[in-house]
């Protein structure tokens, strides 16, 4: 068994349910993602389309995120998921310098790497990803690629042709699809992001990356002194979370 | 002129989420800067014993190791200060995972390091043979004084894959296209041989003008080749999409461009300018110089490096 997704773009509306779904069920912080729809505008008014790319992690056969991880944190399931032990993480980051999709963050709350594990909890328990699961246009498809009768694989023989993958150039053998989509929605270095076109302006770059109150003592001292429980209500107290940019600490 | 029109031709993103800065910073670059020091330093002073006599180069057998023990010390605390778990790195010892360049290169670091300070505390405790001569740890050090020599030659092959596991680190990182050029092997070894002349010069003051003509000799060639391959990088960028418009960080002019030329002036062409002139009239203040210079610009240097290709937008 080797688990995939399709996304068909032509179906995608951009409603950004799968995004809220995701951070539901996985309990993702404030801040971080592990699948978003981006929307990308292409042409000069009054000739110009939009487009929406959800963009998750690609499971890939031959990770670079695998490869890198030190302690193994990083590893393939049976069914062909990379899946993540955060409790063995050492949070060095390699994995996000290895992802060529940008798809691993550091959890600001337990300051180890994650990822999407295609929901691999609840596959376990034979139900489908929530972001599939909340779809209302069925444009995400999830399935076994290694049986030839299943949805994703016969969507992948009636869509010949037009099937692509990220970045097929790094040769991680993504298994994540999309139909529908171009170098100008797939390819980053083909778009843009100009201040002032964005329906939210100022926001570019994260300003620490994991915890920004989890700075070099608090790493060292953390495990004998009572560490601050940090939830999402604790992200919301701006005057508390207001320190110093990551930049300043070296980094992450 | 329509195609001129960045709408026409392009995409532009209207909404995301805000991307990850810098995520490996100046932390990671102290850690290289270091390793360098800690390796090379084995590197040139095996290459110093070679040519010449231990008595033209007083105290090298234990400030040798010294300074490589503190250098490698200053790379492991930036290591581990730069984990968000630090604790948890006994992990790489408890659960290796083999073909992560990350564990192999912890395991070499750990057992060059370990090699490292057995070398110094033989080398300190036999140049200063009055020093705590009753005690029992010291009288046990000296007497494997022999074993000093017995793994020196070990250690130095050591230093090597210690100097490039960094590079095979680099060459994982596929989201990093500009450090996956098979020049990252090279760039490391120089600079290795770089930092280390570099560090000996700054002790090398009662040594034989023949020793520094090495070390400045040594300090040439490598800013030299170094810097030429900087220069390979920086104008035959265009080899794929992802590493021109990393180098476009640089080659855009701002803070990148600044730091990076400042790197290269004042780590490589006028360090290798004191080097050569040196090399025909000993002047031990303006090499020494060119050494702090070298050291500093190196930095600088792989500052940079680190750094652009993490503000290009992966996805």
């Amino acid at each position: 068994m080797k688990l995939g997704f399709l996304v068909d773009l032509n179906l995608c509306m951009g409603c950004k349910g799968c995004e809220v779904a995701c951070k539901v069920e996985n309990e993702v912080p404030l801040g971080s993602w592990r699948l978003r729809v981006k929307y990308i505008d292409i042409g000069t008014f009054p000739d110009t389309s939009r487009s929406f790319t959800p963009l998750r992690c690609n499971h890939c056969e031959s990770a670079p995120c695998e490869r890198i991880c030190p302690v193994s944190a990083l590893h393939y399931l049976e069914n062909g998921i990379v899946n993540i032990d955060s409790s063995r993480c050492i949070g060095c980051a390699g994995c996000m310098m290895a992802c060529p999709y940008g798809a691993i963050y550091m959890d600001p709350e337990t300051n180890t790497a994650d990822k999407c594990t295609y929901c691999a909890h609840r596959i376990e328990s034979g139900m489908v990803p929530a972001c599939v699961v909340v779809c209302p246009v069925q444009a995400n498809i999830f399935g076994d690629i290694d049986d030839d009768n299943s949805h994703i694989s016969r969507y992948i023989m009636e869509h010949q042709g037009a099937v692509q993958v990220r970045k097929p150039e790094k040769h991680t053998s993504p298994k994540h699809f999309y139909v529908g989509g171009g170098n100008q929605t797939l390819n980053p270095l083909a778009q843009q992001r100009l201040e002032g076109y964005s329906l939210f302006n100022n926001i570019t770059h994260l300003d620490a990356v994991g915890d920004k109150n989890h700075g070099v003592l608090d790493r060292f001292l953390a495990p004998f002194t009572s560490h601050e429980h940090l939830d999402n209500k604790s992200f919301m107290d701006f005057e508390k979370t207001s320190g110093g940019s990551h930049k300043e600490e070296g980094g992450h | 002129m329509v195609e001129h029109g960045i709408h026409a031709t392009q995409a532009v993103v209207t909404l995301d989420v805000a991307l990850p800065g810098i995520i490996w910073g100046w932390m990671i670059t102290l850690n290289m800067w270091a390793k360098s020091i800690g390796t090379g330093v084995i590197l040139v002073g095996a290459f110093l014993l070679y040519r010449h006599k231990k008595e033209e180069m007083p105290k090298l057998r234990w400030m040798m190791p010294l300074i490589s023990f503190i250098a490698l010390n200053v790379f492991l605390l930036f290591t581990l200060t730069d984990l968000h778990h630090p604790y948890r790195m006994i992990n790489i010892f408890l659960h290796p995972h083999w073909t992560s360049a990350i564990t192999v290169g912890a395991w070499m670091a750990s057992l060059f390091t370990g090699l490292i300070t057995v070398m110094m505390l033989i080398g300190g405790f036999d140049a200063y043979p009055g020093f705590r001569k009753n005690c029992g740890f010291a009288k046990s050090i000296r007497g494997i004084s022999p074993f000093y020599e017995k793994i020196f030659p070990f250690v130095v092959f050591l230093a090597i894959p210690v100097t490039l596991y960094t590079a095979i680190i680099m060459a994982e990182s596929s989201a990093r296209e500009l450090w996956q050029a098979p020049t990252e092997v090279m760039q490391m070894m120089w600079a290795a041989f770089m930092a280390g002349s570099s560090a000996l010069i700054l002790i090398s003051n009662k040594w034989s003008t023949e020793a520094r003509k090495d070390l400045a000799l040594v300090l040439a060639i490598a800013t030299f080749f170094s810097f030429m391959m900087y220069m390979g990088e920086y104008f035959f960028s265009f080899k794929s999409a992802e590493a021109e418009a990393t180098l476009a960080y640089v080659h855009a002019g701002g803070a990148y461009n600044t730091e990076f030329w400042f790197g290269m002036v004042l780590g490589f062409i006028i360090p290798f300018f004191l080097a050569v002139s040196n090399m025909k009239s000993d002047n031990k203040t303006l090499l020494r110089f060119a050494a702090i210079l070298a050291l500093i610009g190196l930095y600088m240097a792989k500052d940079v490096w680190l750094k652009i290709p993490q503000m290009l937008n992966l996805s």
